[in-house]
């Protein structure tokens, strides 16, 4: 059996600086795990502690039964793919995925099937006596899965394996990663900062942000009950609009329009919040027919509108002060938004491809309200998820 | 329009050109000087019969010179002694100079405390250094004797192959570290990331050294290798101080400097120059196509 | 895996044998300087030998007595460190001109060069030192400084050379035009950007040099005779005792000392420098 427990998993260095904090993961067999966060989140140093290339400040970790906080990454029989590959330059394809096994004193018969194998799978037979520095960057990437695959691990660990390719190579080795996982159904912990490859890559997704672990769920939760603002922000392309709400007596004021507070947050004082709609909540009103009573409709003059063929976006302000939180101001920081003039109270909304709107337009738009998401502005914690 | 981008282009191109040969030239005439003209002069004198101490004899005698030279025991047994030097202390280097190189590397502390004692030796005059090495193994004032499992009236300096023992020591202190200096340099061109992926490959240290490390480090070791070898085989100070070359521990450079300027017989000692300089091409060619040392990596040094 | 306190302790012994055998011979010096002529042949165990018994500063006061004339010392001491210098300024401008060159220029030949310097790097001196000798003496040359300089610059202009141009290939040229851009006139723009960016380089190489100038001997003993250029190393070794049997242990101690203690202390202040200097190049990106 090969689940990965981690359990109050701390990472602490010696100036104090936490890395990764009380994480709390239970991985099952076969599962294809990620761990998705910003920069800095200590995603891959919670998976580095998986490998044992880290040490474990405090905490538990399990592989099986067994806890392997103290032992060598050569005896935790898993495999890891890096970022860069790190395939050994003066080593040929076929003796780079030879290597673990000749150490594992597997005999030469063996090791020249299972190479063949591996090398068929992953189509890397006419270069198997070829060195690494003639190879493609698709094709490395495929000879560091396969060093990886050979081994027949109990898990693999994969940190951000495909970052390094081009966007459309990106999206061709995603399927392919996806696919070889489901065919081996060996664990796999997948690190990634693309919360796109962790939305359609994996079976749950961990989110992480300052070493604290967020939220653990499958995609659809994620992104449709977001436990606080930093994953209802970080889940979901183009990201969710925020904007200044006020609930008062059952009900919600928003910029755009009053609406009946959801039942989870209906008693209580007057007060502040961050309402949260994602762009797909909105819509083109002359294209909305059966779900109007669901919503509101509104006008906004377009600052902006994006064609994209299958859809479109359209940008407008809503008038409103923006929303201030550290949640949000971290999420900007890590989109690179810091310092973009009115990126705090533009919102973003995606319209069917049918719509005739165009830039500079006084729109009629409706949005889904019933499927307004409401945060607490201090604690960041959403008060409609459960 | 474009025939007078085309002539402004070349324009450029021949003045930076002119200017490139004017700055590297007071350089290059510098290096050429002192190198190029006397080695051929120096194989017009070796095929003369020149002794400074009786200048009105002399004429040119062919290849006379090289006949006595290569008849003569000495010229053998002085091959041999610096081949032997030289093997030994390269070996010796490597093996110490990879260990401090590791060491270095991994250090986590105490950086500069090891770079520094790694320059002492770099920077200390060659016969500061031999005069401290003689000094401590001669019997009479040094301290070596004194050591447990040495004898107390050893006379390191009394045998040859002790005295030359005694040389490979000095010679080894003092090359040593920039050894290590070296394949330092080449260390560090070794991507983290490998040594992690062998360590999850089931790699321990040993194999990770000997499969991972020492392969990628061939080139770095063979430029170390290479300019080591030269840098021994040129041999002089520590035995001229050490011995003088007695008791048979003379090396080609000092047959060479005894006949020129100590005998002042410029026909046989020139001989003997021309002779240690094919030697060194040998050598360096020997490395440049036998081992494909790559030059380019090449660098000149202590 | 985690570096515990028995790690420290096998690293910080480690370091110190390190320590201790590049020192070694250093401190053998210094006590064989300090030691009284008595005493150098005395003692029976290893700390008699190691460590004077008695100490005295004569061997060093004896060094510098009979001022420039009689002193055995003091004259080779002056050529050395005058020589040293001269050949290290003139070498720096020499390499820094052909270093810019190659750096920043391309002309054909760039290759040749280097690879041309790199051979002199790998030449046997002894195989110049009979015609140089020869041609010194007809020049009127031999047993003076520029008989000592010239072969010094040609065999330390490889070194410099690799080192400046190591250096230079690191600064960003595009500052220059930069500071024009902004208003400066070329010169200022080379005085004021590049220099200040190639002056490490440059001091780095100067070291190296000067090392190297003052640790020769081959050259020093061979085309010199008399204490108008004989340098240190060469004067060492015909240094003679006060009587024709006694060895000059304690002056030649002492006059080591000397001579190594401006090049420690250099090495301690510069040791980075000198690191990368040695190694600057030599690492493939």
């Amino acid at each position: 059996m090969s689940e990965i427990t981690l359990n109050g998993i701390t990472k602490r260095y010696g100036d104090g600086f936490e890395a990764v904090r009380d994480m709390d993961l239970e991985i099952e067999d076969g599962e294809f795990m990620i761990l998705v966060g910003p920069s800095g989140c200590g995603k891959s140093t919670a998976l580095r502690m998986i490998a044992g290339l880290e040490d474990i400040t405090e905490g538990e970790l399990r592989i099986g039964d067994t806890v392997v906080n103290q032992i060598a990454p050569r005896d935790r029989d898993i495999a890891m793919v890096f970022q860069n590959y790190a395939l050994y330059p003066h080593m040929s394809v076929r003796e780079n995925m030879a290597f673990p096994l000749k150490l594992a004193g597997v005999d030469q018969g063996t090791i020249d099937s299972k190479i063949a194998d591996v090398a068929k799978v992953l189509d890397l037979e006419p270069h198997l006596d070829r060195k690494p520095a003639n190879l493609s960057g698709g094709q490395r990437q495929r000879v560091a899965m396969g060093r990886a695959i050979v081994r027949d691990p109990k898990a693999f660990l994969m940190d951000e394996p495909l970052s390094n390719l081009d966007a459309k190579l990106r999206v061709q080795m995603r399927t392919e990663v996806a696919r070889l996982q489901s065919e081996l159904g060996t664990t796999t912990v997948y690190v990634t900062h693309d919360q796109t490859e962790a939305m359609t890559l994996g079976d749950r997704v961990a989110v992480m942000r300052a070493g604290v672990l967020q939220q653990v769920g499958s995609p659809a939760d994620l992104y449709g009950n977001p436990k606080n603002l930093f994953v209802a922000g970080f889940i979901g392309s183009p990201a969710m609009n925020f904007m200044p709400g006020r609930i008062a007596g059952g009900k919600v004021s928003l910029p755009f329009g009053e609406v009946s507070a959801p039942e989870s947050a209906r008693d209580g004082d007057e007060r502040q919040v961050i309402a949260g709609l994602r762009p797909e909540s909105f819509e083109d009103v002359s294209l909305v027919r059966e779900e109007r009573d669901r919503g509101v409709t509104f006008t906004a003059k377009l600052d902006l509108v994006e064609s994209m063929g299958s859809e479109k976006y359209a940008y407008f302000a809503l008038g409103s002060e923006g929303v201030h939180s550290e949640e949000l101001e971290e999420l900007a920081a890590d989109a690179g938004l810091d310092d973009v003039p009115g990126g705090g109270d533009q919102v973003v909304a995606r319209l069917d491809a049918a719509s005739g709107l165009k830039r500079g337009d006084e729109a009629e738009l409706w949005v889904d309200t019933s499927r307004l998401h409401l945060f607490d502005p201090e604690s960041g914690q959403s008060l409609t998820s459960g | 329009m474009a025939r007078g981008g085309a002539i402004a282009t070349s324009d450029r191109t021949r003045s930076e050109r002119r200017l490139g040969w004017m700055l590297c030239a007071p350089a290059v005439a510098a290096m050429l000087l002192v190198t190029a003209y006397p080695v051929g002069y120096a194989l017009v004198l070796s095929m003369q019969e020149i002794d400074l101490r009786f200048p009105e004899e002399g004429g040119f005698i062919g290849l006379s010179n090289y006949e006595a030279v290569l008849t003569s025991e000495l010229w053998w047994t002085d091959v041999f002694n610096t081949l032997f030097i030289t093997a030994i202390s390269v070996a010796i280097e490597l093996a110490l100079g990879m260990i401090i190189a590791l060491v270095m590397y991994r250090a986590i502390f105490g950086r500069g405390v090891v770079r520094t004692s790694v320059l002492i030796p770099y920077g200390i005059i060659t016969v500061v250094a031999a005069f401290s090495w003689f000094y401590a193994f001669n019997p009479d004032t040094g301290f070596i004797n004194q050591l447990p499992l040495v004898a107390d009236d050893k006379a390191w300096f009394g045998d040859r192959f002790s005295s030359l023992a005694v040389v490979i020591m000095a010679e080894v202190w003092k090359t040593t570290p920039f050894m290590a200096l070296l394949l330092l340099a080449g260390l560090v061109t070794i991507d983290d990331g490998l040594h992690e992926a062998a360590k999850m490959d089931g790699a321990n240290t040993w194999q990770r050294f000997w499969r991972i490390t020492v392969p990628l480090m061939k080139p770095a070791i063979l430029v170390a290798l290479l300019f080591r070898t030269l840098d021994a085989f040129r041999i002089f100070d520590s035995i001229f101080i050490m011995t003088g070359g007695a008791q048979d521990t003379e090396s080609v450079s000092i047959l060479g400097y005894n006949q020129l300027i100590e005998r002042l017989n410029l026909g046989l000692g020139s001989a003997v120059s021309v002779l240690i300089f094919f030697a060194v091409l040998i050598i360096a060619y020997t490395f440049v196509k036998g081992f494909g040392v790559r030059m380019a990596e090449g660098r000149p040094g202590s | 895996m985690e570096r515990g306190t028995r790690e420290y302790t096998l690293w910080s012994i480690g370091i110190l044998i390190v320590l201790f055998f590049a020192l070694m011979p250093v401190l053998w010096i210094i006590s064989l300087s300090l030691k009284t002529p008595a005493t150098i042949t005395e003692g029976t165990t290893f700390w008699d030998r190691f460590i004077p018994q008695d100490i005295t500063f004569e061997n060093y006061e004896s060094l510098f007595t009979g001022g420039l004339s009689e002193s055995p010392f003091i004259a080779p001491l002056i050529n050395s460190i005058l020589i040293a210098i001269i050949a290290t300024t003139i070498a720096i401008v020499l390499a820094a001109f052909a270093a810019y060159a190659i750096a920043r220029l391309d002309f054909p030949g760039k290759a040749l060069i280097l690879a041309g310097a790199l051979a002199i790097a790998m030449f046997p001196a002894i195989s110049t030192v009979g015609p140089l000798f020869d041609m010194w003496r007809t020049l009127g040359l031999y047993d003076t400084y520029p008989g000592l300089i010239i072969p010094y610059l040609t065999f330390s202009l490889p070194l410099a050379i690799y080192t400046l141009v190591a250096f230079f290939r690191e600064i960003p040229w595009d500052l220059e035009h930069a500071a024009q851009v902004d208003g400066a006139t070329p010169y200022q723009a080379f005085r004021k950007v590049i220099i200040p960016l190639a002056a490490p380089g440059v001091f780095t190489a100067a070291i190296l040099v000067f090392i190297f100038a003052w640790n020769d001997f081959l050259f020093a003993i061979s085309l010199t005779s008399s204490d108008a250029s004989r340098t240190v190393p060469a004067a060492l070794a015909f240094f003679t005792g006060e009587s024709q049997f006694t060895q000059p242990t304690g002056n030649i101690a002492a006059a080591a000392v000397i001579v190594t203690v401006p090049i420690i202390i250099f090495v301690l202040l510069f040791q980075r420098r000198i690191v990368s200097g040695l190694t600057a190049g030599a690492v493939k990106g």
